[in-house]
């Protein structure tokens, strides 16, 4: 028997061990996904569970159904990979042998790697989304906060949903104006970027919105530290920003086992081939999702197309052919806007994020760089797709390449 | 890609000026560019060129203010007192290496 061994029961370990459970044959190979615990977190949520949109029941379930009933799975934490000896250790002393395994354990916030974040302005003063925890303590803040400075600060990139800061600003900016406290709330957005956003036609579009919205934008702001007495966030080059809410995303990093086991690069991410994700190090050994260093968004989206690919070339590479497929990078994120609006950008490593439609020319239905009630409907509709065709590998109706088609260009 | 000329350096760049072939490189030209944006070439600079040269020449793409703190040993504060405001862009012009990745 051969041994395929999968840490991280998430998006990308799910779908790919899943599928791949299809695709490798039952005599031949056990496949075993490791994971700490048996909730699988839709965070897609977390964004709009702030704002009272969900709670925290509606985006927990178990790992295990989503799972092929002849998949393992592992509960325990990763202590180290000998990547040398293809073994992993799980806490407690248990060992499990592989002849491949897939580096699926995501990315994480780390608010202790920025002075001053944790302690004891921390969910008090200073808030973060991207936990279950941070959401809810959040969304009781929000409930009685009755106005003053909001600051939505993201420390570092990358980060997971890149564009989730600019909606938490977005829909802030019409939860109080819904509460009719707009007026006694100022807004800033500050970001290590030098604009909204990185790709240059998006970062115009999404900082006119802001604009639109009276949110005032702070580029370039390397943090340095937050000084929780006098509310201010600190940059490098000592700029200092006031808040009395501090919204914040933590520094991202990949799984400390990764570093432990000399696997990952700064930020603990796996440095992979960036068409094919496979190790650049150890030729058994792939990293899929945000657990590894391509050049593009961190974002379901990427996990789930590049899974695509990945599935073949898995396939491929363990009976001795050549790896006949090439990721192309493709991202595709709804940011909601707002007011029950939202819109949509689809890219990849070499096309910037451009107006159009979405997935078929003129037809659309989704517009691509611009607002909709279209849109939003799409991003609140993808909750069921995840649970029901997306984590069980059932294909999407969407391409998997990125396509050029319903684009517009030269703008 | 244009191709511009420098102090007698022709160099080809991308629309922000940022060099694109690493060979057209020489400590030399990372002075003209370090004028260009003013700044006075100190030995606490060249630490950081020499060590941004010889890491993507290993690694193949730019390193981040964090691998330059991280690898090359120089905190991302000092980065920020020898190239002002914009540390990454900056120490990636005079280098002559493309724009360390915005990061998508």
């Amino acid at each position: 028997m051969r041994n395929l061994v999968i840490l991280g029961g998430g998006t990308g370990g799910t779908i790919a061990a899943n599928r791949l459970r299809r695709r490798l044959a039952r005599a031949a190979w056990n496949v075993t996904v490791v994971d700490q615990d048996d909730d699988h977190l839709y965070q897609p949520g977390l964004l709009l569970l702030p704002f009272g949109g969900y709670n925290a029941e509606d985006l927990i379930r178990p790992r295990r159904r989503y799972l092929s009933d002849d998949v393992d799975l592992v509960l325990a934490d990763v202590d180290q990979v000998d990547a040398d000896a293809s073994q992993v250790r799980l806490h407690g002393g248990q060992m499990l042998d592989y002849d491949y395994l897939v580096i699926a354990t995501g990315t994480s916030p780390r608010p202790d790697q920025t002075p001053g974040m944790l302690g004891d302005h921390w969910q008090r003063s200073i808030f973060d989304f991207y936990t279950l925890g941070g959401a809810e303590a959040l969304r009781r803040r929000l409930a009685t906060w009755t106005g003053g400075r909001l600051v939505v600060h993201v420390v570092e990139m990358p980060i997971k949903c890149p564009v989730a800061p600019l909606e938490f600003t977005f829909l802030a900016d019409a939860y109080f104006a819904e509460r009719e406290l707009r007026d006694a709330v100022d807004i800033t957005y500050v970001t290590p970027l030098d604009g909204a956003f990185t790709k240059p036609v998006a970062a115009g579009r999404l900082g006119g919105m802001l604009d639109d919205r009276g949110i005032a934008l702070e580029t370039d702001f390397i943090v340095d530290r937050v000084d929780g007495d006098r509310h201010m966030l600190v940059s490098m080059d000592e700029r200092e920003v006031p808040y009395d809410l501090l919204v914040t995303v933590p520094l991202n990093m990949g799984a400390d086992y990764i570093a432990r086991s000399g696997l990952g690069d700064e930020l603990n991410y796996v440095p992979v081939d960036k068409h094919t994700l496979q190790s650049k190090r150890h030729t058994n050994i792939f990293a899929i999702g945000d657990a590894n260093d391509i050049p593009t968004s961190k974002a379901g989206s990427v996990t789930h197309f590049s899974v695509d690919t990945f599935v073949d070339n898995f396939v491929d590479h363990v009976h001795g052919r050549p790896m006949s497929r090439s990721f192309d990078g493709h991202a595709n994120c709804f940011v909601e806007s707002g007011r029950g609006n939202a819109m949509l950008i689809d890219f990849n490593y070499d096309t910037e994020p451009l107006p159009g439609k979405y997935p078929l020319p003129l037809l659309g239905p989704f517009t691509l760089l611009e607002e909709s009630h279209l849109n939003h409907w799409g991003k609140l509709g993808f909750r069921w797709a995840y649970w029901n065709v997306l984590l069980p590998g059932h294909p999407m109706p969407v391409p998997t390449a990125m396509s050029m088609a319903g684009k517009q260009q030269g703008v | 890609m244009p191709v511009i000329e420098l102090n007698g350096h022709q160099i080809h760049v991308d629309d922000e000026g940022f060099l694109t072939d690493f060979e057209e490189w020489d400590e030399d030209l990372a002075k003209v560019l370090a004028a260009a944006i003013d700044i006075d070439l100190t030995d606490e600079h060249w630490k950081i060129i020499r060590f941004l040269r010889a890491d993507y020449a290993s690694q193949g793409q730019t390193a981040t203010t964090r691998r330059v703190q991280a690898v090359g040993g120089v905190p991302v504060k000092k980065q920020f007192e020898l190239f002002p405001k914009k540390p990454g862009k900056k120490m990636a012009y005079v280098a002559g290496l493309p724009k360390p990745h915005g990061c998508v």
